[in-house]
């Protein structure tokens, strides 16, 4: 029995079996062997490629083009994963519109660059449904490293430090590793339990035990950790989320809940959804809630944003993804109150602009009924180990990765540098794991 | 609009499109398709001796290789002549002649070296009221182990020979197709037109291996296990055909032979192409059997167009005006000089033309952090590698007028020398001027 899709209030089953699976399949059909060869063919091999320049994880992407072409796609693959070893997800889930394809050439001289994150994943695709793992570790250094959070980039950084011979655990506060890729990122971009699957393979290289459902804090601190291993990498992400600070505000709740339920849930029928839907926030979390909600069968699904549309940190891509999906954008209205009424909720807005750079609130208001209502107004780290320094709300790292601790590295959303990117924590853990590595081998 | 009408050799067509003696000339039935989509005329497709028929391998008979696209660049067979009856041949023959007496039907000819087949045969051709033939001394694979084909085309004396006895039993113009597979295509053409040739055609295929099946380690296209080195052609074997027609037309003892000229022609302007070194018409196959026979609407209007453009109204005003400019390396002015220039506002920054000159030739073009590239002028040789391989075409060359100071040489640029009087030159024997 499905429920209508205008049926107020917040419900599950608001579509058919059938209905779930057409609106939850792959946003980006994977790339036949015959399209794979022509957007291969149009890659130009550029001279210290502006692809590669533009990633944040130095994928060399005219060679794994190249290999492509010639007909050698697991060569690809192993030229991707030896710089990003979830070059599987960020095939999928990387803004590849601001990074390498926004960089390409073919861009510059007739606005279609080279598909390179649809190649990426043919040729990652191709290796990993293969079984094959194409890393080995080195001799065992008898040295143990632990990693906190097995997100992107605690995935990465233990995989390369598994790789140069080290052993060891990574310490998760979920039930399943992933991070972000399991728990945080839109169901149609990576279907078919991909994360999970991509987890498992990179645990083939061996040297790396993962233990769940333990969180930096509760269970143990950086001391415990340090007590048993020789280095600490924390790579735990953003546990927080910013709280909307207006009356009424306990009627919203985190649209990080909302997708995190969704990514886990076994049946999408049971996931409840509102008829009328509306998300606070104007990032890809709020893109990725709204489309969500559209696709679980929400009637209407709202994004407000407080500032102009040109200002939302989503991308062009993103939002151009969301509109046609049927989400509206509101830009320039900040949330001012919550109301609950026989009908719902009707959330106030005041109209905005910015004037002399300053946003300010207008007399103007604007009110949108609504059966559920999310925020995703930013995420913000959890709590953290006495002596790390925190700056803009993140753990200060230096070049390598090294916090002010001794002994202790971090990298992805919860550390600084770099965008809030999958491709950059996947960067920054590799390249502290490498550090660790020259310091634990008194290079 | 420009008369494409053409007269070789007295046979007159609509226009100077034919297409070349193969595949697609083997039949009533793919002759009268070509007519009808417009083609001025066809050279039909080999035809034998009288007898039990040719027979053909039963697997894969071409092989091709192809640009990165998927665009067939270059295409290669290990087909025979004919392998159809002799009479069938000249009944369709003389069925499409009655019907499109407009057009050019040149039929072309491969029998042993005897005189006697060759008097056979041409006494059953001239009942077709074809308007001419054509000597296969060209196909470079199969009847080439039997003597003939290619192995005719090799040697000269054979050429003249065979040409002589045509001339002698026929009163049908005679062209002779040359092979390319030899080590100066100036020898078999003087035997040609010592034997009495009324023009020659050319190229006929290139011996070629296309590609290796590295799994079967044999050659493609593989017959059992095995292949053979077959016949190259399409626009890949251009260069070597435009070389070819240029070297007899403007060798002295060949000059003003009248040439058909084949090898890759695929648009309008690789005809117009092979025309202005000296051929008159030009024979296609390779283009209508990667495209059909259709494309001959854009050569028609192609060549049309720019015959228009250039004030030009005869296909003749475009024949052999190319000859008086090929020449000799010696004769280069050595003193012309050329400088790469970009134009910035085309350029997409890919740097192609900056790692090809770094790596490759004279470090000649900088690339800058915000991938600009920039030429610098003290090194350039104007050697062209950077326009070749300049994905927008933003790349040209600038002449530097006399007078004007080179970077490269420090010394301005002087007038016309060439080798046969330079300085560096030990051997000079004049002023160079």
């Amino acid at each position: 029995m499905t429920t209508s899709q205008y049926r107020p209030g917040v419900h599950p089953g608001r579509l058919s079996d059938a209905e779930y699976c057409t609106a939850f399949a792959d946003v980006a059909p994977p790339l036949s062997p015959h399209q794979a060869q022509v957007a291969a063919a149009r890659c130009y091999f550029c001279a210290e490629a502006p692809c590669t320049t533009a990633c944040p994880s130095d994928i060399d992407v005219p060679l794994f083009i190249r290999q492509i072409l010639t007909g050698t796609p697991e060569a690809a693959a192993q030229t991707i994963l030896s710089q990003n070893i979830l070059g599987g997800m960020c095939a999928r889930v990387c803004p590849t519109e601001t990074l390498c394809e926004g960089a390409c050439v073919r861009e510059a001289a007739e606005g279609k660059p080279v598909e390179i994150g649809a190649l990426q994943r043919f040729a990652t695709d191709r290796l990993q449904t293969s079984g094959v793992h194409p890393f080995t570790r080195a001799a065992r250094t008898g040295k143990a490293v632990a990693v906190v959070g097995a997100g992107p980039a605690g995935l990465a950084c233990a995989h390369r430090l598994a790789m140069r011979g080290h052993e060891v655990t990574v310490y998760d506060a979920r039930l399943k590793p992933g991070g972000l890729n399991e728990y945080g990122i839109a169901a149609y971009k990576a279907p078919g339990g991909f994360a999970a699957r991509e987890v498992a393979w990179l645990l083939q290289i061996g040297g790396i035990a993962v233990l769940e459902n333990w969180q930096l804090g509760r269970n143990g601190s950086v001391a415990d950790l340090l007590a048993d291993h020789d280095a600490v990498f924390l790579g735990m992400g953003l546990a927080g989320v910013n709280a909307l600070t207006i009356p009424g505000a306990e009627f919203a709740t985190p649209a990080t809940e909302f997708i995190a339920h969704l990514r886990q849930a076994e049946d999408l029928a049971t996931v409840p959804v509102g008829r009328r839907v509306v998300v606070i926030g104007g990032g890809m979390t709020a893109v990725d809630a709204a489309v969500q909600a559209k696709l679980l069968g929400a009637e209407t699904a709202s994004i407000v944003y407080r500032r102009s549309q040109a200002e939302m940190p989503a991308s062009g891509h993103e939002q151009e993804h969301a509109q046609k999906n049927g989400v509206r954008i509101v830009p320039n209205a900040a949330p001012v109150a919550i109301r609950k009424d026989d009908q719902g909720y009707e959330v106030e807005f005041a109209r905005t602009e910015t004037r002399d750079g300053k946003l300010v609130q207008l007399d103007d208001t604007l009110r949108i009924k609504a059966d559920q209502i999310f925020t995703a107004i930013g995420q913000t780290l959890g709590p953290v180990p006495e002596g790390l320094t925190i700056t803009d709300g993140k753990i200060e790292i230096d070049a390598r990765g090294r916090t002010g601790l001794s002994h202790v590295w971090a990298g992805g959303d919860c550390a600084s540098g770099g965008e809030d990117l999958t491709v950059t924590a996947v960067a920054q853990g590799r390249d502290a794991a490498e550090d660790i590595h020259a310091f634990l081998m008194g290079a | 609009m420009a008369n494409l009408t053409s007269t070789f050799l007295g046979i007159k067509s609509p226009n100077p499109f034919w297409l070349a003696s193969a595949p697609p000339t083997d039949k009533e039935v793919n002759v009268r398709r070509a007519f009808e989509a417009g083609w001025g005329g066809v050279v039909w497709k080999t035809l034998g001796l009288d007898g039990p028929p040719v027979v053909n391998v039963s697997g894969p008979r071409y092989g091709a290789i192809h640009g990165p696209d998927g665009t067939l660049l270059g295409l290669n067979n290990i087909e025979l002549i004919t392998d159809r009856p002799l009479e069938v041949n000249l009944r369709e023959i003389k069925s499409v002649k009655r019907d499109y007496p407009d057009r050019a039907l040149v039929v072309s000819l491969m029998v042993p070296c005897d005189e006697d087949s060759w008097k056979a045969i041409l006494a059953r051709v001239e009942e077709t009221e074809a308007d001419g033939v054509e000597l296969n001394f060209g196909c470079p694979h199969g009847m080439a182990e039997r003597g003939m084909g290619a192995a005719v085309g090799q040697v000269p004396d054979y050429v003249e020979m065979v040409t002589r006895w045509v001339k002698q039993h026929s009163r049908m113009p005679c062209i002779v197709k040359l092979t390319p597979n030899i080590s100066d295509i100036r020898i078999p053409a003087e035997a040609a037109k010592r034997g009495g040739a009324d023009a020659v055609s050319l190229i006929n295929t290139i011996n070629s291996i296309t590609s290796v099946d590295l799994d079967l380690f044999a050659p493609q296209p593989t017959i059992d296990g095995f292949g053979t080195h077959g016949g190259y052609c399409g626009p890949a074997v251009k260069p070597i055909a435009l070389n070819m027609v240029a070297e007899i037309a403007r060798n002295p003892a060949t000059r003003g032979l009248p040439i058909s000229g084949i090898g890759g022609v695929t648009t309008w302007r690789d005809a117009a192409e092979f025309m202005a070194p000296g051929a008159h018409n030009v024979q296609v196959c390779t283009a209508v059997m990667t495209y059909g026979f259709k494309i001959v609407e854009e050569m028609i209007s192609g060549l049309s167009d720019y015959m228009d453009r250039k004030g030009l109204t005869e296909t003749r005003e475009i024949v052999g005006r190319a000859v008086p400019k090929v020449t000799d390396w010696q004769y280069l002015n050595l003193n012309y000089t050329t400088k790469a220039s970009i134009a910035q506002e085309d350029c997409i920054k890919c740097g192609r033309c900056h790692i090809v000159c770094e790596d490759t030739s004279h470090q000649a073009i900088t690339m800058a952090a915000d991938r600009t590239v920039t030429v610098k002028e003290e090194e350039c040789v104007a050697c062209n590698l950077c326009v070749e391989v300049c994905p927008t075409n933003c790349i040209t060359m600038r002449e530097l007028s006399e007078g004007e100071l080179d970077l490269r040489t420090a010394k301005p640029v002087g007038d016309y020398l060439n080798w046969t009087g330079h300085p560096n030159n030990p051997m000079a024997t004049t002023s160079g001027k």
